[in-house]
C-alpha cells in the first residue's frame, strides 16, 4: 500500500516525531512505500540542520535524512509554516534577503497543496502530533 | 475505520469524544499517552470496557512498556500491538483518523 504520513509536532517535544518515524519504518519493513512525508505546523522543525542533540539520543532530523535516501520518501516542508519558524532553504533565503539557510538534507520546501495530492494519490494519510 | 488516539485521558478527552464518535465495528488504537487507557485498573477502565462491545480497542506495546507497564497489567479484552501490527491495523481499516 501507498501510505502518506502528515506530522504537525516538533521534535524532542511530545513523540509524535518519533511515533511517526517507527509507523513509516515498519511500513517500509512490510513492503509498503511511504509516498511523502508532510511537516505542517511546529512539525517543520524537524527539517533544520542546526539540531545537535547529544551523540547517545536519537537525531531526529538525521534519521529523516537517512530514511529519504535509502528509501527515496519524499519529505517536504510546509512552506508558510517553514518561513514563519526560520526554516528555510537557499531559494528561500535569497528571497527574503538572510544571511543563512538551515534546510537539512532530503527535506524539500513546498505548499499544501502537497499534502492534497498525497490524500489522493495514497491508500492512507496517517497524522501524527498535537 | 481506524480511530487514533495519542493524549493521556487525564489530560485531553479525545478518547472519550473518539470511543463516542466512533461507529461500532471501529477499531481504536492507543499510542503515545493514551496508552494509560489501556491500564487494568484505572478511573477511566471502564469507559474502555463500555467501548470493547462494539468495537475493537487496541494498544501499542512499545508505548506502553515505555510507561512501565508490563503486558500483563492491560486491560482485558484490549489487544497489544507493536509497530508493525499499527502498520496492519491502517491497512485493514478504510480510513484512519487521528483525535489528536
Amino acid at each position: 500500500m501507498k501510505f502518506g504520513i502528515l506530522i504537525n509536532e516538533g521534535p524532542y517535544q511530545h513523540q509524535s516525531s518519533d511515533s511517526a518515524y517507527q509507523f513509516a519504518k515498519a511500513s517500509i519493513e512490510k513492503g509498503h512505500t511511504i509516498f511523502r512525508v508532510f511537516f505542517y505546523h511546529d512539525g517543520v522543525n524537524n527539517a533544520t540542520n542546526l539540531t545537535a542533540p547529544p551523540t547517545d539520543d536519537r537525531n531526529v532530523t538525521l534519521r529523516w535524512t537517512e530514511l529519504a535516501q535509502e528509501h527515496d520518501v519524499d519529505l517536504v516542508v510546509c512552506i508558510a509554516a517553514a518561513l514563519r519558524r526560520g526554516i528555510l532553504d537557499e531559494s528561500e533565503a535569497k528571497r527574503q534577503n538572510k544571511a543563512n539557510f538551515n534546510l537539512a538534507d532530503g527535506f524539500r520546501i513546498s505548499g499544501l497543496g502537497q499534502l492534497i495530492e498525497a490524500g489522493i494519490q495514497c491508500d492512507r494519510v496517517v497524522v501524527f502530533g498535537d | 475505520m481506524l480511530h487514533i488516539v495519542n493524549k493521556s485521558p487525564f489530560e485531553k478527552n479525545s478518547l472519550e469524544q473518539a470511543i463516542s464518535n466512533s461507529k461500532d465495528g471501529s477499531a481504536i488504537l492507543l499510542i503515545e499517552d493514551a496508552v494509560y487507557a489501556a491500564k487494568s485498573s484505572s478511573s477511566v477502565a471502564e469507559m474502555v470496557k463500555g467501548a470493547l462491545g462494539q468495537k475493537t480497542v487496541h494498544v501499542l506495546g512499545p508505548d506502553f512498556n515505555a510507561r512501565g507497564f508490563a503486558d500483563e497489567d492491560v486491560l482485558e479484552g484490549v489487544t497489544i500491538v507493536d509497530y508493525s501490527g499499527f502498520v496492519d491495523l491502517v491497512e485493514n481499516n478504510g480510513t484512519v483518523q487521528s483525535w489528536v
